[in-house]
């Protein structure tokens, strides 16, 4: 018992333990759509494209940390739209479109970061997460954006099911397709502002894809793999912050590692199954 | 070009006129006219790429046309939601986490209305639906685990609980076997008492020739439309499918060498 209460007595990391289940289930929630439209690609190139936005924040900022969730928000949105609107008239392919200004953005927010002496630490945080550095303020924005996010996806559940399987029938259906396509790439948009500083935006996409992938294997309804993801999620939250305090790891990282547990097992378990 | 036919109840439910699509630079429709009446069963057959989809997407309001115009019922298909398009087989997530019910029930999505969940009219229009088609035992299953027959009469129920009135069919019966394909003829026959006018694209000429009202003959152009001993002649024949025809005994019986799957729709 004393296992599991040693590291709540401090105070961060039971801000760090709240945080990392609520991005946990909105990633996941989220993310069963990304898994189920083929976006994974997408949510890691737009997890990338706001690192300028930050590493201009950062640097109005002086270095302060409150004003960051703000400035990715804001990149996120516009680069979540941005993507959307180019995929959609690009004359290339979209995934090297996407490839090209996911990369091209990454490297803009390495270089604006790397003006600044101590830009090793924090550079850092923005790619691996920072969840045992979650301020109470930062923790309300992850409550009330990420109930925004859960609300909306409640809210348009039927037409954002019927879109994702059929978008046809949703044009026949005269659904606003390219206003629900929009949404969506809103809200992924604001997942990913939400869940910087736990994962970090180089392993955003594993939040994102991972517990959604592993309920996806599990179950053949949509409310049921969105309940198993939030699940998986919440779990590799708190088991990977455990491990993080005991082995000393990365808390990002380590979050991650659990969730690809858990997929590794629903993988092998499914198989034995099938045999 | 349209023949007297007993189906000609009030006004046309589909009046299509001098539509014409481009695609990629080429014409994929070129000129098309013509109308459909209230509850009427029409093949629409012709070679692979003959632009058959591409027809069915227009009339949907899911593709735009270059030139010409699409009335439903008077209105224009994207003011309107009495059309339901049952897709190819090969472009439907199967896996989808969704049961038949789901399915079913997204025919209703519009109606539903923002925010809006089913009630008790719906859960009844889905079931009556699931009924028709004879999948109420079903209802509950993974869409992966139905045979290809139960898959499109799954697309029907949709169409019925959509309370469609026009039904766009792309290729239905292509890789069922016979009794799945007989058995869906059948059912399109018992929707003509529900007033449903039903557009299916097939390659089966004999077919076509057996189960349908009336049929267009379609290679960018309209080749030929009406009743079928009038249009199936070689020349019409010869016209739409070009070399690809063997005409095989007698004048109406023919045999056309075209792969049924993939090809048209490969893009």
């Amino acid at each position: 018992m004393s296992f599991l209460l040693e590291p709540l007595q401090y105070e961060f990391m039971l801000r760090g333990m709240i945080a990392s289940v609520l991005v946990g289930i909105v990633c996941a929630v989220v993310g069963t759509y990304v898994v189920l439209r083929g976006m994974a690609f997408f949510g890691d190139a737009l997890a990338h494209t706001i690192l300028p936005g930050i590493a201009l924040g950062y640097l109005i900022s002086g270095g302060a940390r409150d004003t960051l969730f703000w400035w990715a928000l804001g990149t996120a949105i516009a680069a979540a739209l941005g993507i959307g609107a180019i995929s959609k008239h690009a004359q290339v392919r979209e995934d090297t479109a996407i490839g090209i200004i996911f990369a091209g953005m990454f490297a803009l927010g390495i270089a604006l970061i790397s003006t600044v002496r101590s830009y090793a630490v924090d550079l850092s945080h923005f790619l691996f997460g920072d969840v045992l550095g979650v301020s109470v303020q930062s923790l309300w924005l992850i409550i009330i954006f990420g109930g925004l996010v859960l609300l909306t996806i409640a809210a348009f559940y039927k037409e954002f099911m019927t879109l994702s399987f059929d978008p046809v029938l949703a044009v026949t259906l005269r659904l606003p397709v390219g206003l629900l396509n929009n949404l969506l790439l809103t809200l992924i948009a604001v997942t990913v502002a939400v869940s910087l500083q736990t994962v970090g935006v180089a392993l955003m996409v594993a939040m994102l894809v991972t517990p959604a992938a592993t309920a996806y294997l599990l179950t053949h309804r949509l409310p049921v793999m969105m309940m198993l993801a939030a699940m998986f999620a919440a779990l590799s939250g708190v088991a990977g912050l455990y491990l993080s305090y005991y082995l000393s790891i990365a808390s990002g990282a380590a979050i991650v590692l659990t969730a690809t547990l858990f997929f590794l097992l629903a993988f092998l378990w499914k198989r034995m199954k099938s045999i | 070009m349209y023949p007297h036919t007993d189906h000609q109840r009030d006004k046309p439910i589909l009046d299509v006129r001098n539509l014409s699509v481009r695609y990629n630079g080429r014409n994929a429709l070129e000129d098309i006219t013509f109308h459909l009446h209230v509850g009427e069963r029409v093949a629409v057959v012709g070679p692979n790429g003959a632009g058959k989809s591409t027809l069915f997407k227009v009339v949907a309001g899911v593709l735009l046309p270059n030139a010409g115009e699409v009335n439903v019922s008077g209105s224009r298909p994207l003011s309107h939601s009495c059309i339901a398009y049952v897709p190819q087989r090969t472009q439907v997530d199967w896996n989808f986490p969704v049961n038949v019910s789901d399915v079913v029930m997204m025919g209703r999505s519009a109606k539903l209305g923002p925010l809006g969940w089913p009630k008790k009219r719906d859960w009844e229009l889905v079931r009556h639906a699931l009924e028709t088609v004879e999948l109420v035992r079903l209802s509950k299953r993974q869409i992966s685990e139905l045979s290809g027959g139960q898959q499109q009469r799954m697309f029907i129920a949709r169409a019925l609980a959509q309370e469609a009135e026009l039904m766009l069919m792309d290729e239905p019966l292509t890789g069922l076997d016979t009794p799945s394909q007989e058995g869906l003829l059948d059912l399109l026959d018992t929707l003509r008492a529900q007033n449903v006018t039903v557009m299916v694209a097939t390659h089966d000429l004999e077919q076509a020739a057996r189960h349908f009202d009336r049929i267009m003959l379609l290679n960018h152009r309209l080749v030929a439309f009406g009743e079928p001993d009038e249009v199936l002649h070689t020349d019409n024949l010869m016209q739409a499918y070009g070399g690809r025809l063997r005409p095989v005994d007698g004048q109406n019986i023919l045999n056309v060498d075209d792969c049924c799957d993939e090809g048209e729709h490969a893009h």
